[in-house]
């Protein structure tokens, strides 16, 4: 399998494989659950376009302050149709804005995290010894601290901003990615398919890379699904405690953050709307990651 | 036994000398203290260099990771930026307050977890267990400041029914605790009840179980006296180790609520860049939560004699 080496007769027909490739994937894609898919899917969506979808400049004043614009329901404008904040600024602009700056986080924060915490869990299992006992030494300490309280610590440590708070999403979610993903390799690594490499004398890194990355994807994917909805919420508590993305730039958690102050005055859609929002895209993440982990899992299927 | 406590203990012991060196080397990352306590205009270069020194700061990194863990073995953080007082000092004044609102977040976790759980499990694949399957999903995916924010717009400014700022005067205070200990245990019932849950399943599927049923005992005393009693080890290990988890993961709670409590002093501490409370705190919740897993183990070693081996 190491010199697999595809013969020409058998390019002609790749277009064929491709397509049955893709047919596959279409598939899975059908049989995810519909509810939490279109709720990201629509997320995504509202990320992307969000200059053309929002009415307003989301950072500027768009209403006498002292007005406070109420929501529609109340008596208030189209133009604002959840009313504004308490710097006249307008709340559906803001939210719709605010998912672009929740996804970029929560998203690549997970991806870095799963990067490096399924390399080193990987390093971990495979090799073994020395760099088995430094790294797991860490996950242990670092699982021994609450991810808010130690997410919390970081962002005292480091100035504020959103690359910051992207790697202090790394700092803190690696360690997750990493246990699981030793212990998988540690089983892995007694199957016959590495002892056969390893006789044949593959260098070690090529084995961890080719052999047993593509088969510890499966759980990194679920693991990846069923991270992003705690990062989602890790960036959305930071943010709300003030020490997040700082604020003109608007996310779900400061915009909660700001709400918090007016909760006496009866605008209620400053604070239902992100909090409604931040709670869609963590269950839409979190029923995906729970339908992934029984797809993925052959004899989790059938319970 | 004992070589197993012995062994524990260590490896404990490493994992908190792991974190201190954690810890040590990103407060080192983040620069000079002393120039955050002097970070107005018009401070003085040797004002910075006098607290630097004060601090030890000048010294070598050995040596100052040396002051550094003597300092943690004998709780001392320094003196708070903002306060002037010791940092110890205010959190053993903080410290019972969070163990109040922890025991009632406690409470609320134990009071909607187990018995759903418990049904679930019994009533499996029945509408029972999609209510139980929807709490535990809508506790792991709602953040605690949302359930915070929407019971205090429901239930403290429209109706008016219980008081959402500050503690109180008195333990049993109901009026003040309601609210935020339900937002802190809402949290916790979820994991809780996916325990009980499984746990359940599992001793439900044993045989001494089905001995109980075709004795002909009433399915009341087959569930509570015969299947919780065995399943409800890990259940409990799990509310006890929430318990002191929740301790210290109450910082957004306790700032919607102005609650006194640790999560507030973490608070303050992050709000204004008071270092060495932040520092602190934190410090204080590893000891806790490793203290807490050493226990844990110790016991599960008491109960169960295969994993004094395999550890």
């Amino acid at each position: 399998m190491e010199s697999e080496q595809i013969p020409v007769g058998e390019l002609l027909v790749a277009p064929g494989r491709v397509s049955s490739l893709a047919k596959k994937s279409w598939g899975f894609a059908l049989e995810a659950p519909k509810l939490p898919t279109l709720i990201l899917l629509f997320v995504v969506f509202v990320a992307v376009f969000a200059p053309l979808l929002a009415p307003h400049d989301p950072e500027s004043t768009v209403k006498p302050v002292q007005i406070f614009g109420p929501p529609v329901y109340s008596g208030g404008e189209w133009t604002t149709p959840l009313g504004t904040d308490f710097q006249g600024r307008d709340i559906f602009s803001r939210l719709i804005f605010g998912a672009r700056t929740s996804l970029i986080i929560g998203l690549l924060g997970t991806v870095f995290a799963g990067a490096i915490g399924v390399s080193l869990g990987i390093i971990s299992g495979y090799l073994g010894g020395f760099w088995d006992q430094v790294i797991m030494r860490v996950v242990d300490a670092k699982l021994a601290l609450p991810s808010l309280v130690f997410g919390i610590f970081l962002a005292a440590t480091f100035s504020p901003g959103l690359w910051t708070i992207i790697l202090i999403l790394v700092i803190v979610f690696w360690t997750r990615y990493a246990r699981v993903i030793r212990g998988e390799v540690l089983s892995l690594r007694e199957r016959d398919f590495v002892k056969l490499a390893e006789v044949n004398g593959v260098s070690a890194i090529r084995i961890m890379f080719k052999h047993i990355l593509p088969n510890v994807t499966n759980t990194a994917m679920v693991l990846f699904s069923l991270t992003v909805g705690v990062s989602v919420i890790l960036e959305a508590s930071l943010s709300f405690l003030g020490v997040g993305v700082p604020p003109p730039t608007p996310t779900w958690g400061n915009m909660l953050a700001e709400a918090r102050p007016t909760l006496i005055s009866e605008r209620w859609t400053l604070t239902v709307a992100p909090g409604l929002c931040i709670m869609l895209l963590v269950l839409a993440a979190n029923l995906l990651g729970d339908w992934l982990r029984v797809r993925m899992d052959p004899q989790l299927r059938n319970r | 036994m004992q070589v197993f406590i012995i062994r524990r203990f260590f490896s404990s012991l490493v994992t908190l000398w792991i974190l201190s060196m954690i810890i040590f080397a990103l407060i080192r990352t983040s620069g000079n203290p002393a120039e955050l306590l002097y970070d107005y205009p018009g401070a003085r270069q040797e004002d910075i260099d006098r607290q630097t020194a004060a601090w030890g700061l000048d010294k070598s990194w050995p040596e100052q990771y040396g002051a550094f863990v003597w300092n943690i073995v004998r709780f001392d953080y320094g003196q708070s930026f903002q306060y002037g007082v010791d940092v110890r000092t205010l959190y053993f004044d903080r410290l019972p307050n969070s163990l109040q609102l922890a025991f009632f977040a406690f409470l609320v976790s134990v009071i909607i977890g187990i018995p759903l759980g418990i049904m679930s499990a019994v009533r499996v694949n029945t509408w029972w267990d999609s209510v139980g399957k929807l709490v535990a999903l809508l506790g792991l995916s709602i953040p605690s400041f949302f359930v915070a924010l929407l019971l205090v717009l429901v239930f403290g400014v429209k109706l008016e029914w219980f008081s959402f700022l500050g503690r109180g005067d008195s333990f049993w205070d109901l009026k003040h605790l309601t609210l935020p200990a339900f937002s802190l245990g809402w949290f916790f019932s979820g994991a809780l009840l996916r325990v009980t849950r499984s746990s359940m399943l599992e001793v439900l599927g044993s045989e001494y179980i089905k001995l109980a049923r075709l004795k002909g005992l009433p399915e009341t005393t087959v569930i509570v006296k015969h299947a919780f009693k065995n399943a409800f080890i890990p259940v409990l290990t799990l509310a006890a180790v929430n318990l002191v988890v929740s301790i210290n993961v109450a910082v957004v709670v306790e700032v919607v609520f102005s609650w006194p409590g640790i999560g507030r002093l973490l608070f303050d501490g992050l709000v204004n860049r008071d270092f060495p409370l932040v520092q602190g705190v934190v410090l204080m919740a590893g000891l806790m939560i490793v203290a807490t897993n050493f226990v844990v183990d110790v016991l599960y070693g008491y109960l169960d004699p295969r994993i004094r081996i395999t550890r």
